[in-house]
């Protein structure tokens, strides 16, 4: 059974077909990145496993259970975690109270009305080491707004982790990090166990040839090639694609 | 809780455990107004400052409440240990039903919508002469009657029943905002895309929220239609909804402690200014631009500045 399933996928915004029958699946503990030229269709694509937005047809299925149209918490519930590509987090919020949140979530606590929040010292702790997994232990007690734009996005990565899902989307994680700090984020994801599948839009080619197993390659819509490593570098049509664009 | 924050706390229950003694009735009343609002401010920041819901229709459960409790007394002549909680009841009833309505909607559309909820209830209680007496409203309202062997009729037992309800309630409330729901209701104030994303069911946590805050809006209305012994269709009008919104903001939303104050200082302002002029509502109308100007995080957020700039952070 494989991790995540896409089946003929199709998303239109009223007359542009953003996504048009798309296909693939992921298998399990398998690294696998999307990429193609800006309007190619990965952000809807996005979208529709995550439950953002919803595919006008098509189906989804994540082991092997149908969530095309279940909502986004729902899908989260099942063990679907994704970082978002403009860093979205609780600015106001302690970089501790943003990853207890999410530690909160995990332990389905949410709806917990009396006891205070710091008397949870279990989800306190596993807080505390997530934030130091990520080199934020420094940073737990400062407001999000105030912590640089890398940390943010290693926080992005923190709240995505902190459920340990079963399938990661990451929307281009390294965007707009200066080459030490992405090379940080790849190791994290190098790191990452392989329960987890991933799944990932990525724009540096470095960074998509260094972490996929397998690349899917979308170009108006549609997949126009999917292999391993080797098989994309090879491939001629995705050379032209993106010589083409570029 | 930090030993500053406890020598805070156990000197205002001292405070005002002996105001019976230290005031007039006049003031005391003044004072048991004050707790009321208090309590009222309080449940509009669970909305307004935890979840970020601002809503433009509170009083609607303050006012259900309230003429719950008036109907109840005059027409039925149901006792106090009726219909005290039947207000309770009634408010959270509404408070379910309209939060289904309400929170279909974000934003500015939110806060039109929860105004024109409470209009209709308003445009109810003015219109239904025959039941609610129209602009006449509920008079000779009796104060609670619970079998006590002392009588709430007076000021100073009318203010400790206040205290006790609104002291209770306070601590109810301090507990939500702290516990996991809590924090929840602040995150999907700061994200709700990503409290999605976590896993969260947002909108059932805002609808918790807007029930809850309606039954502690509701409590304060219960409160002050024995303590006014008249119910109005003031009670449910935009005025006191926006009123409410005012205390929250000038006291600071989001801190509990902030919206209590405003509400103070709103309620003795009314009563001082209100000897001299008519005009109170332009003075509010003052208030509201100056505080948005000169302090948009409230007086709490003042004092909060204030304090950080001494110890030089």
């Amino acid at each position: 059974m494989s991790a995540l399933g896409v089946h003929a996928l199709s998303k239109s915004f009223g007359g542009v077909q953003a996504v048009s029958e798309v296909s693939f699946s992921v298998e399990p503990g398998e690294r696998r990145v999307l990429i193609g030229p800006n309007g190619a269709g990965k952000t809807t694509l996005f979208h529709a496993v995550s439950g953002a937005q919803l595919p006008s047809s098509g189906r989804v299925t994540l082991f092997g259970r149908d969530i095309t149209r279940l909502a986004p918490h729902a899908r989260a519930r099942l063990g679907l975690a994704r970082t978002f590509q403009i860093t979205n987090l609780f600015s106001r919020l302690s970089a501790l109270e943003n990853v207890l949140l999410a530690v909160a979530a995990a332990a389905r606590v949410g709806f917990a009305l009396v006891r205070p929040m710091s008397a949870y010292r279990p989800l306190h702790e596993r807080a505390a080491r997530l934030l130091e997994d990520c080199g934020l232990a420094q940073s737990a007690a400062r407001p999000v707004r105030h912590l640089s734009y890398g940390e943010q996005r290693q926080l992005e990565l923190a709240l995505a982790l902190a459920g340990s899902p079963r399938l990661l989307l990451l929307d281009e994680p390294t965007a707009g990090l200066s080459a030490a700090e992405t090379a940080r984020v790849v190791a994290m994801v190098r790191g990452l166990p392989r329960e987890m599948t991933i799944l990932m839009i990525e724009h540096d080619m470095d960074v998509a040839f260094e972490l996929a197993d397998r690349i899917t390659v979308l170009h108006q819509g549609r997949v126009v090639a999917e292999g391993d490593r080797a098989a994309i570098r090879a491939d001629p049509q995705v050379a032209e694609i993106y010589l083409g664009v570029e | 809780m930090s030993p500053r924050r406890a020598a805070v706390s156990a000197a205002l229950a001292l405070v005002l455990l002996a105001l019976p003694y230290a005031l007039t009735s006049y003031y005391l009343d003044l004072a048991t107004k004050m707790l009321i609002f208090a309590l009222f401010a309080m449940s509009l920041d669970l909305l307004l400052g935890y979840a970020g819901l601002a809503s433009l229709g509170h009083a609607a459960f303050f006012g259900v409440a309230a003429y719950t409790v008036g109907l109840l007394e005059l027409r039925v002549g149901a006792s106090a240990w009726v219909a005290f909680p039947a207000g309770l009841a009634a408010a959270t009833l509404t408070g379910a039903v309209y939060g289904v309505l309400a929170l279909r909607a974000r934003g500015t559309y939110f806060l039109m919508i929860t105004l024109a909820l409470a209009q209709v209830l308003w445009g109810v209680a003015f219109g239904w002469r025959s039941l609610t007496g129209g602009d006449d409203g509920l008079p000779n309202i009796p104060r609670p009657d619970l079998g006590l062997p002392w009588s709430l009729a007076g000021s100073t037992p009318y203010y400790y029943f206040t205290l006790l309800a609104v002291g209770a309630a306070a601590a109810l409330l301090v507990c939500i905002v702290r516990s996991p729901f809590g924090y929840a209701l602040r995150g999907i104030r700061e994200s709700e895309s990503r409290m999605l994303a976590l896993g969260y069911n947002a909108w059932l946590h805002k609808y918790l929220a807007f029930v809850l805050a309606a039954a502690f809006a509701g409590l304060a209305g219960c409160l002050y239609a024995y303590y006014n012994r008249f119910v109005g269709p003031e009670y449910l009008h935009v005025i006191r909804s926006a009123e409410a919104l005012l205390m929250v903001i000038l006291g600071g939303a989001g801190t509990l402690a902030g919206p209590a104050i405003g509400a103070g200082v709103i309620v003795l302002l009314e009563n001082l200014i209100s000897a001299y002029t008519q005009r109170w509502l332009l003075i509010l109308g003052g208030i509201y631009i100056a505080v948005t100007l000169f302090a948009p995080r409230g007086l709490v957020g003042l004092v909060h500045d204030y304090r950080s700039r001494r110890s030089g952070r």
